[in-house]
């Protein structure tokens, strides 16, 4: 079979930052979608958490985390009927210089009439003690065709300069 | 992984109708890596389970793993040695939908044991990130995935696909 695991768009943050990073128009054409994730966020603190949101979307959205800082782990939730789903850490404006977090989001059946449940895995980067990795089973309790997806700090400022984000679509057949 | 590698789907089906369990057979040792996804729900409370093995599944106590698990409120970590299944421990709520993905590294040598990991979660359940070791040698040609006392719901489906290094 033909490979199937392909570049659907990239973005790359330019000067002055974006408060966003959005893909639109993403074709049903795959079976599920990798979103992959290089960030850094303009945030007063070593981290930031990243938002998903689908298809503009500001409702029906649910996650469980697990996490840890080295020190200790602990898991928490946003129950059902979030505006977004709250994936946490990315690296903030405090780490250390050029350093960024990394994130990756499965999101099977993607275009189907199901609701969507996303896992995701992330990590801040930081050369000091204060870091954080999460991961999150999230659910975005909709069963629309996924067409839209909006990365945002949660802190509300911009990602930095060199933040990336690749999203990867991948067919089973 | 760039685009146009080596990501190749193997096998893939949707549930028709409600069954507890799926086996891939024949799964080629062409590849270097497998990487499985079911994503679907369970008519109950269920975590999915997995079995390995060349020929048939190995039903035998040869499944050991480390869990780290998150209930949405606690976190904590556990040892399950000698089961006679990969379980995912993961939990969800019936008709809840999730995600399992699980990596089968070097599958197909005879030498080495072989070792998996595995990402579950439910937004609704909790959350789980797993290592495995299944206690035998053999090429892993089969992988079968199932639920106890209770079945996968219509529509669940289950993709494996393989990775080629070269």
């Amino acid at each position: 079979m033909a490979n199937t695991y392909e570049l659907i768009s990239g973005v790359t943050v330019g000067v002055g930052g974006a408060a966003n990073i959005d893909f639109t128009s993403i074709g049903s054409t795959y079976t599920d979608l990798i979103l992959k994730v290089s960030g850094r966020t303009a945030n007063a603190a070593y981290n930031d958490t990243i938002k998903l949101t689908f298809n503009g979307s500001s409702t029906s959205a649910q996650i469980k985390r697990l996490y840890g800082n080295g020190a200790s782990a602990a898991s928490d939730a946003d129950g059902s009927g979030a505006a977004s789903i709250n994936f946490y850490s990315t690296t903030g404006g405090t780490a250390t210089t050029s350093t960024f977090g990394n994130a990756e989001f499965y999101i099977p059946n993607y275009a189907g009439s199901n609701q969507k449940s996303i896992s995701g895995d992330l990590v801040t980067e930081n050369n000091a003690t204060s870091a954080t990795a999460a991961l999150g089973a999230g659910l975005w309790a909709n069963t629309a065709a996924i067409t839209q997806i909006t990365l945002t700090p949660n802190s509300g400022l911009t990602f930095v300069q060199y933040s990336t984000a690749y999203l990867y679509g991948v067919k089973n057949a | 992984m760039a685009a146009g590698s080596t990501y190749t789907p193997i096998a893939t089906t949707t549930l028709g109708s409600a069954a507890s369990s799926y086996t891939f057979t024949s799964i080629p040792s062409t590849y270097t890596d497998l990487v499985l996804i079911v994503s679907g729900s369970n008519a109950g409370s269920a975590a999915p389970l997995m079995q390995v093995g060349n020929g048939s599944v190995d039903t035998g106590t040869n499944y050991s793993m480390t869990v780290l698990r998150g209930t949405g409120s606690a976190a904590n970590s556990f040892n399950n040695p000698g089961d006679t299944w990969f379980n995912t421990f993961m939990t969800s709520g019936t008709g809840e939908i999730y995600t399992v993905t699980a990596n089968f590294q070097n599958y197909s040598n005879t030498t080495t044991k072989k070792t998996a990991l595995f990402r579950a979660g439910a937004a609704g359940g909790n959350v789980i990130a797993e290592v495995g070791i299944w206690n035998n040698t053999a090429a892993i040609n089969q992988i079968k995935v199932l639920l106890s006392g209770v079945n996968f719901n219509a529509g669940t489906t289950f993709t494996l696909y393989g990775i080629a290094a070269a």
